[in-house]
């Protein structure tokens, strides 16, 4: 019995981690799978989300900001706020560039956003962080404080999704997937491509900063290292490409099993020998290297390929009459 | 649209379209050369002129895809010289492109409702809150987007995703972008290229009835003389970046340095014959 409820405990941190993921991927998909922006710097809009958080809702520390108490849902759209705040910033800088220089850009900026939160130890205490981060529904006994939590996360990811989806079939998707296709095509067809590309970078890095934000609490304690680009970059990117970009229940697909890998993993890795103990990091992300390139060997649109909406019915002529439209229906 | 029109024949005598001057510079080489020609409003227009003489460079900045260099382009009588393209389709003026550049993989249908100006869905506060209104927009857009697959014949494809098009198939779905808004002055970038004949006698009739009908200016650059000979008038005559001659085709195609300009070459190493 004691053994079932650890692996149910397991289950649900693996669904909590999961979901906080897909929020991630999730955003990278607008700006990747929907609008083709390669932002390379997701842990840097995840660390201002989670940084926020932090700063906003924990109680009076002398070695970092704090003492505002904030509740908590407010800390979280103030989290959201700050990221597409910055991403705002970013994007006017960067949005003109190519693929390729966006990338460069991005990276650049993760790295300073990380290495502001590592030296300005005044307001974060620096690379020894912040701890004691108010989580959502801690008062609660156990196990029900982590149930609600993981209820929350999911229906976060819900939400979103279904937001996310409702935009992608609409209008707003088509241009986005357009300027994706073929730039110059959508700046002649009358769509202001910078300022498209500029609204998709922006919500993206909201959601990555909403990301941030539920890590935050899950984990309790954050320092620089959350912006690790390895964690947050490379394994959202691999878990939006496994899971299918483009396509949002891909991207939640990806996130859910790629966290799975991820976390088995580090099962496996730390039964190694102490020698390779220490370099158990590097089998984990060459095993996960692995798995990509099995994935994209045998599925290159990923596990759910990218859907365009359902067919649009003829209004006119041969078929069928105009009740049943609902192009937005999905 | 009865009201532009009739304003059109008023506005007969103004072009639509002025080149002034046009030059662009690619580091050393220097592709258009001090253009200057006009284009009357509801003309057929015809750009020809050998290969590497300038054509898509001077549609690319009549279009607003690269700056010029120097020198003015006038639309109504406005400079719209530097507008970047999304706001000169706002102003009327679209154009296709000499490599199809469709949206691979949304479907032909969705190619073509892209287009449409005005649309509330393209606010993605729109397509959550106020989805009635999205959704009313884009039922006219389908509409209007099937219509114009009708009039192209590619109403079989419409749930093709348009990368998988043929070549002539894109070519047309590239003029069906120009039926989708009221356009006033439509620019096609060799319509006819790697079209069968058939195909090919189905656009020039498309250009007509969109001409006639619908009061579209068009102005085309073309190598295919018969389609040129067919719908043009005037042919501007574009060689290393100046305007050689203009005129009706019958005389522009007689004329022997525009036939020295296209095979200027092979005339003179024949030496005097
Ligand atoms: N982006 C560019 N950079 C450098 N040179 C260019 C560029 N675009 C065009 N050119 C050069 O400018 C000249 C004119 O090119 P343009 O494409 O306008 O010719 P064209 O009249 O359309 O020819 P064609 O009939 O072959 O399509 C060519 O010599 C071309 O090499
Ligand atoms: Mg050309």
């Amino acid at each position: 019995m004691e053994q079932y409820y650890g692996y149910f405990l397991y289950l649900l941190s693996l669904l909590t981690m999961g979901g906080i993921y897909a929020v991630l991927t999730l955003g990278l998909n607008v700006q990747w799978g929907f609008t083709g922006l390669f932002n390379a710097g997701i842990a840097g809009f995840f660390a201002v989300g989670a940084y926020v958080q932090a700063i906003l809702t924990t109680p009076i520390y002398a070695r970092h900001l704090g003492g505002y108490e904030w509740p908590i849902p407010l800390a979280m759209l103030a989290a959201m706020a700050l990221s597409a705040v910055v991403g705002y910033g970013v994007a006017k800088i960067c949005i003109r560039l190519r693929a390729d220089y966006l990338a460069i850009a991005t990276i650049g900026i993760a790295e300073i956003i990380r290495l502001v939160f590592k030296n300005e130890g005044w307001a974060t205490n620096g690379p020894r962080g912040i701890s004691q981060i108010p989580k959502a529904f801690e008062d609660l006994p156990q196990p029900w404080n982590t149930l609600a939590f993981v209820a929350m996360v999911l229906a976060i990811v819900m939400v979103i999704y279904l937001a996310l989806e409702r935009a992608r079939t609409a209008p707003w998707g088509r241009v986005m997937t357009a300027i994706r296709e073929n730039e110059a095509a959508a700046a002649a067809a009358g769509k202001n491509v910078e300022r498209f590309r500029l609204e998709s970078f922006v919500i993206g890095s909201a959601l990555m900063g909403l990301g941030g934000a539920l890590m935050a609490q899950y984990l309790k304690q954050i320092d620089p290292q959350v912006s690790d680009p390895l964690t947050a970059t490379f394994l959202v990117f691999v878990m939006l490409i496994a899971g299918g970009s483009a396509n949002n229940k891909g991207a939640i697909l990806g996130a859910m099993l790629m966290w799975t890998v991820w976390s088995a993993t580090e099962i496996l890795t730390s039964r190694l020998p102490d020698e390779f103990a220490i370099r158990s990091a590097y089998v984990r992300i060459f095993l996960i290297g692995l798995i990509l390139q099995f994935i994209l060997q045998r599925r290159p649109q990923g596990i759910l390929p990218e859907r365009r909406p359902k067919p649009h019915p003829r209004l006119r002529g041969d078929r069928a009459p105009a009740a049943n439209t609902g192009s937005t229906k999905q | 649209m009865t009201c532009r029109r009739r304003f059109g024949e008023i506005m007969d005598a103004t072009p639509i379209l002025r080149v002034d001057n046009l030059v662009k510079r690619y580091g050393g080489l220097t592709a258009v050369d001090g253009a200057s020609f006009e284009v009357r409003r509801g003309s057929i227009t015809g750009l020809i002129g050998p290969n590497g003489a300038g054509k898509t460079t001077t549609f690319d900045i009549i279009a607003g895809a690269q700056p010029p260099t120097e020198g003015r382009i006038t639309f109504e009588g406005n400079d719209i010289t530097g507008l970047p393209t999304h706001e000169l389709f706002h102003l009327g003026i679209v154009r296709s492109f000499q490599i199809p550049k469709e949206y691979g993989r949304l479907t032909v249908i969705e190619n073509l409702m892209l287009v449409p100006p005005d649309q509330p869905g393209e606010s993605v506060w729109a397509t959550w809150f106020t989805p009635g209104r999205v959704r009313a927009r884009e039922r006219e857009v389908l509409e209007l987007a099937d219509e114009a697959l009708d009039f192209l014949g590619l109403s079989h494809l419409r749930e093709e995703l348009a990368g998988n098009l043929s070549g002539g198939q894109k070519k047309l779905l590239e003029l069906g972008r120009g039926m989708m808004t009221e356009s006033k002055l439509v620019l096609l970038d060799e319509p006819g290229a790697g079209v069968n004949p058939t195909l090919m006698n189905k656009i020039i009739e498309m250009i007509r009835r969109l001409n006639a009908e619908r009061g579209y200016t068009f102005c085309i650059v073309e190598h295919d003389m018969d389609l040129i000979a067919r719908l043009c008038d005037p042919v501007i005559v574009l060689v290393e970046g100046k305007v050689l001659t203009e005129g009706p085709f019958s005389e522009v195609g007689n004329d022997p340095r525009v036939i020295d300009a296209y095979f200027g070459g092979a005339v003179s190493a024949a030496g005097p014959a």
